[in-house]
């Protein structure tokens, strides 16, 4: 069974396919405005992502592999993204 | 530019090589500007095609997509659709990275709808076909309807296959009018799906993946190990920045010295005489003798710009910084104040959010820049004891520290005051992409240190030349009445300018020869030594600063010297810097709004300073 997680709460190694791409902010333009900028970097339904780097500073930011690019952003910036993992990280 | 040549605009996703290639097509022939009414570059070059067409190429800023998001991105998306009158192209050529296709056929898919004639240059081919990364060239050439050159763009490979390729979509497809719109949420997700698809029909996943940027990154962006590696960075730019120039420092110094005697010596005594050895000369000299820490400075930057780390340094600092309320990007603009507030403000170019970018701006003249040391020296050495405190530590070097300290601590505490001020739950994304790690070429690097440097002397020296001239002028005249027995200055508007402000310095422990030395010091801060020099009648103060401090630790209380050095920790004295801001905010209501805010905390730094020390009785 897949299990669905928030990607803003994705520790380092887990990996999986983006489930769903839902922007989250106070203001609806704001959240129009991030969810655009986060599929023009690729964050798409489907789009295979690992967590490889957590920030030195409390995990954050972190930086995901989506589809072998490299994006580095802040957690609360994808905490209405969610994460179909994948391998054993799974269990965790 | 001729109206007959043919226009090429190269676009493309940041990190693609887009100006690698337009350095590879253009050499030396460019041309580097800003585009008027913004502070965005523009980078043009006359070429010719190899049938020998004329040709000029536009180097667009990076972007994602034509849907704008900075000021750069806007002149992009401007210049694509044919808005800005002065460069409309006739053809575009999307640049992307072999190596990583994914985003920029969206881009390309986007371009197509604007109509123009249209090339794809696979740029780092040579990685490409190194990593073993199969591309079916005719396949994704029908499928984006364009035309696709492979380039390399630092051996100059394939240049010429990409200017006879643009000539030949100029000769065989018309351009058709524009269909493109923003797209929605849901036309950007469709895009990616076809991208997809082109990119799974066309091109094989690498044989030999780049693992090497991944091993690189294991320690880079290590929580622990990366940190110390940032400071330990950092320490040696530091190092570098200020011992590898000194020797061009003097340099300077000793050659404007020497010319400033020469022409002393063949002119007359006189007026003409005294505006361009003690203005003029001094002027560019003021400005002139930064540029050896600017140029060590840049060199760094671009470096490590090359070779991809400035992404890593700003994920590494996001967090840091984010506690004050600035962007991660703003950390090498705030490490640049600490040479010069000028390239600072110049380099804060690299946010692109405007908000996040305005407040680097504006705390950046608090970094302490290499000015203030002259002024920090000489009154440290007249007040501050030669003694070690707790055993070891030496009092002069802890007092230099601490105002050091009082720099960064009050840009910290100005930009979180901004953020919740002004920027209030505003929105910033940080995201941004960590490009592969590559070798810094050589020749570019050269040739973009030389462009910074000449942008820095361009800048600064249209501002700092009139105005040393108007300080000159507030110094000189009028002339001191025959028979006076004090310095020059005394007589002068400096003069009444000093004696008239005296008693708004009065609470802050000012005298009035000092309120005199502040105003040409808004010249320069370092200019403020000399002046003193000038009103206390020590000849060629700056380099007697002994001479000087023993004079000042005689004529001003230990209080009064405090708060000296806490009005130069905020005060904006330089007008160059001021000038800056004002180029790169293109506003003068953000410039009023430093010189207001930096002057009420020097104000009320140095009345604390001051009336602190007089209730410890040191006044």
């Amino acid at each position: 069974m897949t299990e669905i997680i928030t990607l803003s709460r994705a520790r380092r190694g887990q990996e999986g396919r983006i489930h769903a791409v839902e922007a989250i902010e106070d203001n609806p333009a704001d959240a129009l405005e991030l969810e655009r900028r986060l599929l023009e970097f690729g964050l798409v339904e489907g789009a295979r992502v690992t967590l490889i780097h957590e920030g030195p500073v409390g995990g954050d930011p972190v930086v995901l592999d989506v589809e072998g690019m490299r994006i580095a952003l802040r957690r609360h910036e994808v905490r209405g993204l969610s994460l179909a993992l994948t391998g054993t990280d799974a269990a965790e | 530019m001729s109206d007959t040549a043919i226009t090429v605009a190269l676009v493309g996703n940041p990190n693609s090589g887009k100006t690698a290639l337009f350095n590879a097509l253009t050499g030396s022939r460019q041309k580097v500007a800003n585009y008027a009414g913004v502070t965005v570059e523009r980078k043009a070059g006359a070429i010719k095609a190899p049938d020998g067409t004329p040709m000029t190429v536009l180097d667009l800023p990076g972007t994602y997509s034509l849907r704008a998001r900075s000021p750069d991105e806007v002149i992009t998306r401007d210049v694509v659709l044919g808005r800005r009158p002065e460069d409309v192209p006739d053809a575009l050529v999307v640049v992307a990275d072999a190596t990583n296709l994914r985003l920029v056929l969206r881009l390309a898919l986007e371009i197509k709808a604007v109509g123009l004639p249209a090339v794809m240059a696979l740029n780092m081919y040579d990685i490409a076909e190194r990593q073993g990364l199969r591309i079916d060239l005719e396949g994704l050439s029908q499928s984006l309807g364009m035309p696709v050159v492979t380039t390399v763009a630092t051996r100059k490979r394939g240049l010429d296959d990409l200017l006879v390729a643009v000539q030949g979509v100029l000769a065989s497809t018309a351009a058709r009018p524009s269909t493109w719109h923003e797209p929605d949420v849901a036309e950007i997700r469709a895009a990616h799906r076809e991208a997809s698809r082109i990119l799974s029909a066309h091109v094989r996943p690498p044989e030999r993946p780049d693992t090497l940027t991944g091993k690189i990154d294991g320690v880079l962006l290590h929580p622990v190990a990366g940190l110390l590696i940032l400071l330990a960075l950092l320490f040696v730019m530091f190092q570098a920045v200020f011992s590898w120039a000194a020797p061009g420092m003097d340099a300077i110094d000793l050659g404007l010295g020497t010319l400033g005697g020469w022409v002393a010596g063949i002119m007359p005594d006189g007026l003409l005489q005294s505006l361009i050895v003690d203005g003029l000369i001094a002027g560019v000299g003021s400005v002139l003798v930064f540029l050896p820490q600017i140029l060590v400075l840049f060199l760094f930057i671009l470096l490590l710009e090359d070779f991809g780390y400035m992404a890593r340094a700003a994920f590494l600092m996001d967090r840091i910084m984010g506690g004050a309320g600035l962007h991660g990007r703003a950390f090498i603009p705030l490490l640049s104040s600490f040479a010069c507030a000028i390239p600072g403000v110049m380099s804060a170019r690299v946010i692109d959010s405007k908000r996040d970018r305005l407040t680097t701006i504006m705390v950046a003249p608090l970094m302490t820049c290499s000015a203030r040391i002259p002024v920090y020296t000489l009154i440290i050495a007249a007040f501050i004891p030669r003694e070690t405190v707790w055993g070891w530590v030496e009092l002069q070097g802890l007092v230099m520290f601490g105002l050091y300290a009082a720099g960064i601590l009050s840009a910290l505490v100005v930009s979180f005051v901004i953020r919740k001020i002004f920027w209030r739950g505003a929105f910033e994304p940080f995201m941004m992409e960590l490009p592969a790690y590559k070798m810094p070429d050589p020749g570019s690097v050269a040739l973009n240190l030389w462009q910074r440097a000449r942008i820095f002397l361009e800048r600064a020296g249209r501002i700092i030349l009139p105005l040393m001239v108007v300080v000159w002028a507030l110094s000189t005249f009028p002339g001191p009445p025959p028979g006076a027995t004090g310095p020059a200055i005394d007589y002068s508007f400096a003069g009444m300018i000093g004696r008239a402000l005296e008693p708004i310095f009065a609470p802050i422990g000012f005298n009035w020869q000092m309120v005199v030395a502040l105003v040409p010091g808004m010249a320069a801060r370092e200019v403020a030594v000399a002046a003193l020099g000038t009103v206390y009648a020590v000849a060629d103060a700056e380099s007697a600063v002994g001479t000087l401090a023993g004079v000042l630790s005689l004529q001003w209380s230990l209080a009064t010297g405090l708060a000296f050095l806490a009005w130069y920790v905020f005060a904006p004295q330089c007008v160059a810097t001021l000038g800056v801001v004002k180029r790169e905010t293109n506003s003068w209501k953000w410039m009023w709004v430093m010189v207001v805010y930096m002057f009420a905390l020097a104000y009320l730094a140095a009345f604390v300073v001051y009336r602190l020390a007089v209730a410890f009785g040191l006044g």
